[in-house]
């Protein structure tokens, strides 16, 4: 069956005829229950307007709640008053034609002129607001009517709703007369559809009451009841409205009835919309501006964004996440507790319904908890009635058994910044009460552990499962289409473990070799390399999960020494991975790692998203058992320096300050050359950031010399796996200047120019400006705490400024390039207007995701294929 | 292009052919080999072609929004040339989305013709006639309240420095201010006397004459001359692209400004889109992000296939777009369906938002397919 589809919206004005017809109900009382708590006839909560209380029913059409829809009413104003959003348009329209004969203010030929332009704008699908603008600025100066001749006036508009003539304020009334009088066929010229509007529909004479169910009252726990934001207003209006009947009959003076029509247009003004600029909103009783129709609709949580783009769901889950590096990178372990309540359909066929009785009959985990029958009723499935329900169970019924292992199910973190943000796992039941993931995962979700929460969500027709298998399993997602290379792969410990396994020549004896191996998918271990000790080397077995490829390129620990000795290298940088063996260099994260991984690039390129899972999959279990075969930590100790490298850096800092005296000292003798184009203070300044920069440096490279290369901060941070060597100057050496908008901290008390009370006024000195001399092993002085704070603020704010500036540019992005697809053709086109936006996908219509790094084909992998052992001698040579 | 012959045969675009055909020099591929390697190569390359249905604009979204997150927001760092201020970072790539008509750091790269670029005076010279000098520049300005007078002392080594001469600055001053200018080559001064004897006048002139350009070009607020392996570069502080392309000595084909509005008014709609994929392309560089060019190239065909400049929001892309719930979704709700209702506007429902709105599939990657197979009729 192909689904049947809207294919258009009109959008058109309501005419009080049409108002009056669509209603089922004239309110007019603006009581709502009588003392019984039943709803009054003509009143706003009119039983015809549809049922929100459960066992009554619609007056109009006999449903029940639920199946209502619910039914408009009308109010008869007793004076018409002008709609706020169309105030602005009335004035155009109004100082764009005649005041006695309600033409436009055109003569003939130049009318059908603009009209013939807007009619062939539109046959173009082109935007024409443009000569409509035109046509009111002409005409706006216009003071004789070019048909009848009467003399114009100036129409001068003011907000909300007040229209002025001259100095003479016309009365809705007035306004509705004349735009009576504009002809039908000069609509066309101020862009209008005479099918959709008449100008005088803008001014109000009939207000459309809408159904209950669309502002539904609420019990509170007194049993009082509590009326909507729009039914408040619809009562405030129709009291005004009786109002204003009563005192007209009665003969009430013209001021008063002016008085309460002003009234009555500012009730309608705010029903519409409670935010104009012009007027106090409308309050509820405790000071709550109230909110009306525009306020429902506006904004991030008004029916358009938050209704109708997005939705809360069924069927899904979220709770805190933690690792496992036990499951694989396409699993996620699923809380016994949320498989139980989560449910899966099996839509019952003859073949299958012997399957379903099961579920249905099982007592425990994967059962079933409701079925629904053919007519659409929902049964819960309880021990008590689960025989009978399965004796019932016939084809076409619905079973909804519970989640169990190898359901596929979309799992999500928010921010979803990009389409690696939500991916399809297979469920893994396990016990306690978080998900659980593979951390070489965490990098696409951008998740950590220390209490991020995650959402679940399970497809539940068929075809959205085999989406999900198909299009959003994980392994269809190792690579990025932001630059074409890998999201996915080793983090932290993966990287850190794989180092300490690869690096050099380290030797495992059987037993080790088996203990790293055994959770590995392989059939054999090779053959020892040292076969008299029976030992294998760290390079052998991480081999050992390599397929079959071969590649050369420096590792992330590459000092990028002046020569590079390639396969010579003193720090074993060059990696060799020859026919899948690793020959030479170590595995770091320019290797495996997320970002990074030219090993991971390599395998989904030869081999395909499956094997590249297997071999991450693999990976993350070797580098998990190598990290504890040989034990690894971090703490306060690993940043303890001997007491001559503390000294070596005493010497360093204080040869700073006292250059940094020296520059002051040549500044304040007016002996400072400037820079080009700077002046004598920023020079200084930059001069002495400069300075202090170099210190901070070089006792950071004192520091890391003697801490050697064995500390485990240091292979964290030359691995790649954690932090960098700046953290690790700032931990053992010296935590160097702390800055505001890239300047050193100059606030503080401005008269004295300095930062705090302990300098000399006007000081300029290292201290005095927020360097912070100690490391964080050391501890700081108080005044460098306080500066350090400082610099720590500016990076706070920095953040949460970002995240909704980017949060916007990104809902900007998606706004305005969401319609476009890459059509059969090869050209990218905007869906709604047809528009060829590129003729040829990215000038070369080749997948970034598929890219080499954004190169079309990788041309060196073709070359070293097909040439073999040939290409290899001159590549050689090429060094 | 030495494989030409070989390549030729196969329809790659011509960067592919390029490239295929460098490496292959490079190697000194023997043809029967070269054969084999082209032919691999266009497997590969069909391979890896783009999917038709593929939502290439949301991908492209993404790919440069989730970046976004990760960039700095400091305003001002040092970019190229130490001396001028950029701005960088989120701000920037906003500023290029936006299409701002004033972007808050402009700058120009000018390169000089080449009886200038190796010549530093030369270079200098022009770089004098660029760069906005004011009088405060060249002169001391005194005003002589008694006399009410404006006396301007001028600094022979800065007007030597500026190449300006004394008559110039004169008639600079006389063309600018409606005041009677006296003039005394000897002690290089020039006394400006004002007509009517109030000191609003004095006052409002002297602010008139502090503003003033007496030579160069008003934007540009600072020139800085760098040596480029062999030629001389004018990086300058302000932007006018059009005034420094006429200017003689510049080299016009190889300046370029970062203002991309003024790009397009200059040299139309292409070099603007050329203009935006440089700028975003060096912005998401600089701060360390990788962004294929694919993705930035989408973003701004689709702020310049409609043949002028439009941003990438409310009063650009998103706001012209045909769908009236689309628009009403994304900003302006209420203003939005209150036009459309007296413009008897229709919702075709063919874009992404507003199916998503009546709940029906979007017509994007699997639900773009229309094609259903009949399963279990006989027939």
């Amino acid at each position: 069956m192909i689904p049947k589809r809207i294919s258009s919206i009109r959008f058109e004005v309501l005419s009080p005829q049409e108002i009056r017809r669509m209603s089922v109900s004239k309110i007019i009382t603006p009581e709502t229950y009588d003392d019984d708590g039943f709803p009054i006839e003509a009143g706003l909560m009119d039983p015809k307007l549809g049922v929100i209380d459960p066992g009554l029913r619609c007056k109009t059409c006999g449903g029940k709640a639920g199946e209502c829809p619910g039914h408009f009413g009308h109010i008869e104003l007793a004076a018409p008053v002008i709609h706020v959003g169309y105030a602005k348009l009335i004035s155009k329209l109004l100082s764009s034609t005649c005041r006695e004969c309600g033409r436009v203010l055109l003569r003939e030929s130049r009318k059908e002129e603009f009209i013939s332009e807007i009619e062939r704008r539109k046959s173009l699908g082109q935007e024409y607001e443009g000569v409509v603008k035109e046509v009111f600025r002409i005409t706006k100066g216009i003071k004789k009517c070019p048909h009848c001749g009467a003399d114009q006036f100036d129409i001068k508009f003011e907000k909300p709703t007040f229209i002025y003539e001259g100095e003479h304020r016309l009365t809705p009334k007035d306004v509705r007369e004349r735009l009576e009088r504009i002809p039908t066929d000069d609509l066309l010229v101020f862009g209008l559809d005479p099918k959709a509007v008449r100008p005088e529909w803008m001014v109000l004479t009939v207000l459309p009451v809408p159904p209950v169910t669309v502002r539904p009252s609420i019990i509170l726990e007194t049993g009082q009841r509590s009326e909507d934001d729009l039914t408040h207003k619809l009562v405030d209006i129709i009291r005004i409205n009786q109002r204003f009947i009563e005192n007209k009959e009665a003969g009430a003076p013209q001021l008063i009835l002016e008085d309460l029509w002003e009234l009555l247009q500012y009730h309608v003004t705010t029903y519409l919309d409670n935010e104009v600029s012009g007027i106090p909103p409308a309050r509820h009783r405790s000071g709550r501006p109230l909110k009306t129709i525009a306020q429902r609709l506006k904004g991030k949580e008004g029916r358009f964004r938050g209704s109708l783009s997005g939705k809360r769901v069924n069927f899904s889950a979220r709770t805190v996440i933690s690792p496992d590096p036990n499951l694989s990178i396409m699993e996620v372990g699923v809380p016994i507790t949320i498989a139980q309540e989560l449910t899966v359909p099996i839509y019952v066929t003859p073949s299958n319904i012997e399957e379903a009785r099961e579920y249905i009959l099982r007592r425990e985990h994967p059962k079933a908890n409701y079925v629904i029958r053919n007519d659409g009723r929902r049964i819960r499935v309880l021990d008590l009635n689960a025989e009978e329900i399965a004796e019932r169970l016939e084809p076409g019924w619905i079973v909804e058994r519970q989640l169990k292992d190898g359901d596929i199910v979309l799992f999500n973190r928010q921010p979803s910044l990009h389409r690696m943000s939500i991916m399809a796992h297979y469920v893994k039941v396990l016990p306690y009460k978080t998900f659980r993931l593979n951390p070489a995962v965490c990098p696409p979700y951008n998740a950590d552990f220390d209490g991020d929460e995650m959402n679940l969500h399970v497809p539940q027709s068929l075809e959205a499962q085999a989406e999900a298998k198909i299009l959003m399993a994980i392994q269809e997602h190792i690579l990025s289409p932001r630059f074409g290379g890998p999201i996915i792969g080793g983090i932290h410990d993966h990287i850190s473990g794989l180092y300490l396994l690869t690096r050099g020549e380290r030797k495992f004896n059987r037993e080790e070799v088996i203990y790293l191996t055994r959770r590995l998918d392989i059939r054999e271990i090779p053959e020892p390399k040292y076969k008299d000790d029976d030992l294998w080397t760290g390079k052998q077995i991480f081999s050992t999960i390599l397929p079959e490829i071969s590649l050369e390129y420096k590792a992330e620990i590459c000092q990028g020494c002046e020569e590079c000795k390639g396969e010579n290298c003193e720090y074993d940088a060059y990696v060799i991975i020859k026919k899948g063996e690793l020959l030479k260099g170590t595995i770091d994260e320019k290797s495996v790692g997320a970002f990074k991984g030219i090993i991971i690039d390599e395998i989904m390129r030869k081999y395909g998203p499956e094997e590249t899972r297997k071999f991450i999959d693999n990976m993350t279990q070797l580098s998990i058992r190598a990290i504890m075969n040989t034990g690894f930590s971090f703490g306060i100790s690993d940043e303890e320096i001997p007491e001559e490298a503390i000294q070596q850096i005493k010497e360093v800092l204080d040869g700073a300050e006292k250059k940094v005296d020296e520059l002051i000292q040549q500044y304040r003798e007016g002996n400072l050359e400037p820079m080009p184009g700077r002046s004598i203070e920023e020079t200084l300044e930059m001069k002495i950031m400069q300075e202090l920069g170099r210190a901070r440096d070089k006792a950071g490279k004192i520091a890391s010399k003697y801490l050697g290369m064995e500390n485990s901060a240091v292979i964290m941070a030359v691995s790649g796996a954690r932090g960098s060597m700046l953290n690790l100057t700032q931990m053992a050496a010296c935590i160097g200047q702390q800055s505001v908008r890239g300047e050193r901290i100059k606030r503080g008390y401005t008269y004295t120019n300095r930062t705090l009370s302990h300098f000399k006024p006007g000081e300029l000195g290292s201290r005095a400006r927020g360097f912070v001399r100690s490391s964080y092993k050391e501890g700081l002085k108080p005044i460098e705490f306080f500066f350090h704070s400082i610099g720590g603020r500016e990076g706070l704010v920095d953040t949460a400024v970002r995240t909704s500036q980017s949060g916007y540019l990104q809902r900007r992005l998606i706004n305005a390039l969401q319609d476009l697809k890459v059509d059969y053709d090869g050209t990218v086109k905007e869906q709604t207007s047809n528009l060829i936006v590129q003729f040829k996908y990215g000038e070369d219509g080749v997948d970034p995701m598929k890219s080499f790094r954004g190169k079309a084909v990788d041309v060196r992998r073709i070359m070293r294929e097909v040439l073999g052992e040939e290409f290899e001698e001159i590549e050689a040579k090429e060094k | 292009m030495k494989y030409a012959d070989i390549l030729n045969k196969y329809p790659f675009p011509q960067k592919v052919k390029e490239e295929i055909n460098s490496e292959l020099e490079k190697f000194n591929v023997k043809k029967t080999q070269a054969r084999k390697i082209v032919e691999r190569c266009f497997q590969a390359y069909l391979q890896n072609l783009i999917e038709p249905g593929e939502p290439a604009g949301i991908v492209a979204a993404q790919s440069i929004g989730e970046p976004g997150t990760q960039m700095t927001m400091r305003t001002f760092h040092y970019a190229g040339v130490a001396e001028i201020d950029v701005t960088l970072g989120l701000p920037r790539l906003i500023e290029i989305m936006d299409v701002r008509k004033n972007p808050s750091t402009p700058m120009m790269t000018i390169r000089l013709a080449e009886d200038y670029a190796k010549d530093r005076e030369k270079a200098r010279e022009v770089a004098n006639r660029i760069e906005a000098t004011y009088i405060l520049d060249i002169a001391e300005v005194v005003t002589d309240i008694r006399n009410m007078q404006i006396i301007i002392k001028l600094d022979r080594v800065a007007m030597e420095r500026k190449q300006i001469s004394f008559e110039e600055v004169k008639k600079k001053i006389e063309k600018g201010l409606k005041e009677s200018v006296l003039e005394d080559e000897e002690k290089m001064e020039i006394i400006i006397q004002i007509k009517e004897p109030s000191y609003k006048t004095l006052l409002s002139t002297y602010e008139k004459l502090r503003k003033m350009v007496i030579m160069g070009i008003k934007e540009i607020r600072r020139v800085i001359i760098r040596k480029e392996e062999d030629e001389y570069i004018l990086y300058t502080e302000g932007s006018n692209l059009k005034k420094v392309m006429k200017m003689k000595g510049v080299d016009f084909t190889r300046t370029i400004t970062n203002n991309i509005y003024e790009i397009y008014e200059v040299l139309g709609i292409e070099a603007a889109r050329n203009a935006i994929i440089r700028e975003a392309k060096s912005t998401l560089e600089e701060q360390g992000l990788e962004v294929d060019d694919r993705h930035i190239m989408l973003v701004a065909d689709a702020m310049t296939s409609g043949g002028e400049l439009r941003q990438i929001g409310r009063h650009g892309v998103a706001g012209e777009k045909q769908s009236i719930l689309a628009r009403a979704a994304f900003e302006m709700t209420v203003n939005n369906l209150l036009d459309a209702a007296v413009r008897g506007d229709v919702d075709r429902l063919s874009g992404i938002t507003e199916n998503i709105i009546v709940g029906q599939p979007i017509k994007l990657g699997t639900g773009d397919v229309e094609l259903i197979s009949k399963i279990g009729s006989k027939k």
